[in-house]
């Protein structure tokens, strides 16, 4: 199918997420507390990994830093 | 749901030796006369098996037939759909519980409160939430004749179809796609019309006495002669009801002691029949003969369960086609078998006769069989030709039996003399015994019609489902909004479908049913199979992976037939 604009494209994803979801035969105020739940969700999803990824990649980096450089440092330190 | 696990108990002992035996199991099964053989799952292995011809010297044709496998994806969304209106289901239930919410379908008494409850199966569970929701696909009033163009009484729903107004509007010249109307004698005007006008001067409209007493009229004598000699059958037996002729005769055909295999795609009627009977059940696997057979060998080799004495009499029952799954019967296997192990087949041409074979004389024609072979040979009028009632054929001594016997033929009203008529000139049309060709000219239309619609949605890129040459033509659809969806765009679209969901069908395989006729004319079709495409874009229905002109393979051709040994 041909789109001419973005808004015809996203209402179409949005009609096959209709569909997909059965939401297409729901009442409009079913919908809505669907939507609402699952956009909840996803935000909880996307702030949670926002506010705790970083801190678990820096300390994960810095343990693997610490096995791998670390080792190395002081085996160089013992054969000299 | 209880199909998987009936599946379960049924290849449970078989599974583990699955691999091994999945090479010889394609014909295996006589040659070493070994049990359980190809061990399946139905479902998963179903496209492999239904494109095989196992026993091709048996067909005088190739015999195609396809069932694609559902893509996982969609059947996990399916799922997944069917899983959130579960859950908004039960939301609503416990609102309407609680009185939050104005309960508009039946419900428990206050005085019954304590009793059984009544409304709680899954059943009721899915038409309070599930089938309510989009009920403005069925049950549309319809004003006039059901050709290939209807006029439909337009309604709304104010209430999310709880209930529906009448806007006074019709909407005109909607393409019919859902009738049964093979044949296209589904008309108010012209030769048929004329001649059961003239009949009902002559004779009125009905006589209220049944056959036995004072409602046997020569009009039907005449039909049900004619009815033998289309059939190519000694004598034939009609009924005033398709169905009341599967629920009533088959209880007079058997009885207790007596064992009846039945497909497990039968018709409701079928069902009935069999329940009604008081014979055991089984079930095979749908259009499957190796299920088939085993259960033929079970029943001979261990009897009746715990006497072992010998059934009286093994009943097959089947379909000529399938009408939710557009599939023919292999019926040269089943005559096979059935001649193999001594039983009695029972046909029912309900969809087949008039829609198939060279002479619309139905599958026995369509394979080009005997019909002799056939034991009791069953159908209805309601489907090709334009009228109503159900008619048995077979041998002469079987008919006087079912005449003294059959609950349908002593009890129930005969047939009114219009319809007989509708019957008389409809068949004789198809026979070419008015002189002129318009019977076969509209079986050509019909097999050319339906190789046309097939063809173009394969390549369109749908999943259908069933035979090439079966006018019956299933859509898959899936997912439960799509039912939805898919009846109101194109009713949008002028163009009339049926929908099927749960209960005719399983779960998960929703689909739409389109209905070939010969009335159809090209444009009619190419304006249908166009809107189809274009709400198969919107809706996202072209599964299919396949590509549309591969044949599949026959690839079995030289192996040996069971007949050969
Ligand atoms: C296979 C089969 N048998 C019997 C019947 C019943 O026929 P009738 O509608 O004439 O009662 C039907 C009708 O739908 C059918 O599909």
């Amino acid at each position: 199918m041909a789109f001419r604009t973005p808004t015809e494209n996203l209402a179409w994803l949005y009609f096959q997420y209709l569909l997909v979801t059965g939401l297409y035969v729901l009442e409009p105020w079913e919908k809505s507390i669907f939507n609402s739940v699952l956009l909840s969700v996803a935000a909880m999803a996307g702030y949670t990994s926002y506010v705790f990824v970083p801190v678990h990649l820096r300390l994960a980096l810095r343990f693997f830093s610490d096995v791998f450089g670390g080792q190395a440092e002081s085996a160089v330190a013992l054969v000299s | 749901m209880t199909e998987s696990s009936s599946n379960k108990l049924l290849n449970g002992d078989a599974c583990q030796r699955s691999s091994k035996d999945k090479k010889s199991g394609k014909n295996g099964f006589v040659k070493n006369h070994c049990l359980f053989q190809q061990p399946q799952k139905y479902r998963r292995l179903r496209e492999k098996n239904h494109n095989v011809v196992r026993n091709p010297s048996l067909y005088n044709k190739p015999f195609v037939e396809s069932f694609e496998e559902t893509p996982l994806l969609v059947a996990v969304l399916t799922y997944m759909g069917y899983g959130i209106l579960t859950i908004f289901g039960y939301l609503r239930d416990f609102m309407r519980h609680w009185n939050i919410e104005k309960c508009s379908v039946a419900r428990e008494r206050e005085a019954q409160k304590d009793f059984v409850p009544l409304y709680q199966d899954f059943e009721n569970f899915y038409t309070r939430n599930l089938y309510t929701r989009i009920r403005d696909n069925w049950n549309r009033p319809l004003c006039g004749v059901p050709g290939s163009k209807m006029d439909l009484v337009e309604q709304v729903s104010y209430d999310y179809n709880r209930t529906f107004q009448n806007t006074g509007k019709i909407m005109r010249n909607v393409i019919n796609m859902g009738s049964y109307n093979y044949l296209g004698f589904a008309e108010n005007v012209g030769k048929c019309a004329d001649a059961a006008i003239e009949v009902t001067k002559k004779y009125g409209a009905g006589i209220c006495g049944t056959r036995c007493e004072m409602g046997n009229l020569d009009i039907h004598e005449e039909m049900e002669e004619l009815v033998a000699r289309f059939l190519g059958v000694e004598s034939a037996l009609t009924f005033g009801m398709g169905f009341a002729t599967n629920s009533m005769n088959i209880p007079a055909l058997t009885g207790k002691g007596c064992l009846i295999l039945s497909d497990e795609l039968n018709h409701a009627s079928l069902v009935l029949g069999a329940r009604l009977s008081g014979s055991t059940i089984r079930v095979f696997k749908h259009n499957n003969m190796v299920s088939l057979e085993k259960l033929l060998r079970d029943a001979i080799v261990h009897g009746q369960p715990r006497t072992h004495r010998p059934w009286k009499k093994l009943l097959i029952v089947v379909e000529g086609i399938y009408s939710m799954e557009g599939s023919i019967v292999r019926l040269p296997e089943v005559i096979a078998l059935k001649k193999r192990y001594k039983a009695f087949l029972y046909l029912d041409e309900a969809h087949s006769i008039g829609a198939l074979g060279p002479n619309g004389k139905g599958v026995v024609d369509y394979f080009g069989l005997d019909p002799k072979d056939v034991d009791i040979m069953m159908g209805t009028f309601t489907k090709s030709f334009g009228a109503a009632g159900g008619y048995i054929g077979g041998s002469a001594e079987l008919i006087e039996y079912l005449r003294s016997h059959s609950h349908s033929a002593i009890y129930a009203t005969s047939m009114p003399p219009p319809v007989a008529q509708q019957i008389i000139t409809s068949m004789t049309t198809i026979m070419g015994e008015d002189g002129t060709t318009l019977g076969a000219d509209r079986l050509r239309q019909l097999s050319e019609n339906t190789t046309y619609f097939r063809r173009k949605l394969r390549e369109m890129g749908f999943i259908i489902y069933g035979n090439d040459d079966s006018p019956v033509v299933p859509m898959m659809l899936y997912m439960p909004a799509k039912i939805g969806a898919f009846g109101r765009e194109m009713l949008q679209r002028n163009i009339g479908t049926v929908v099927v969901g749960f209960p005719a069908t399983p779960i998960i395989e929703s689909r739409a049913r389109f209905c070939v006729s010969a009335s159809h004319t090209r444009e009619t079709l190419n304006t249908a199979l166009e809107a189809i495409s274009e709400v198969g874009d919107l809706l996202h229905l072209k599964y299919s992976r396949y590509q549309p002109t591969v044949t599949p393979g026959m690839g079995w051709m030289s192996e040996e037939s069971y007949l050969q040994d």
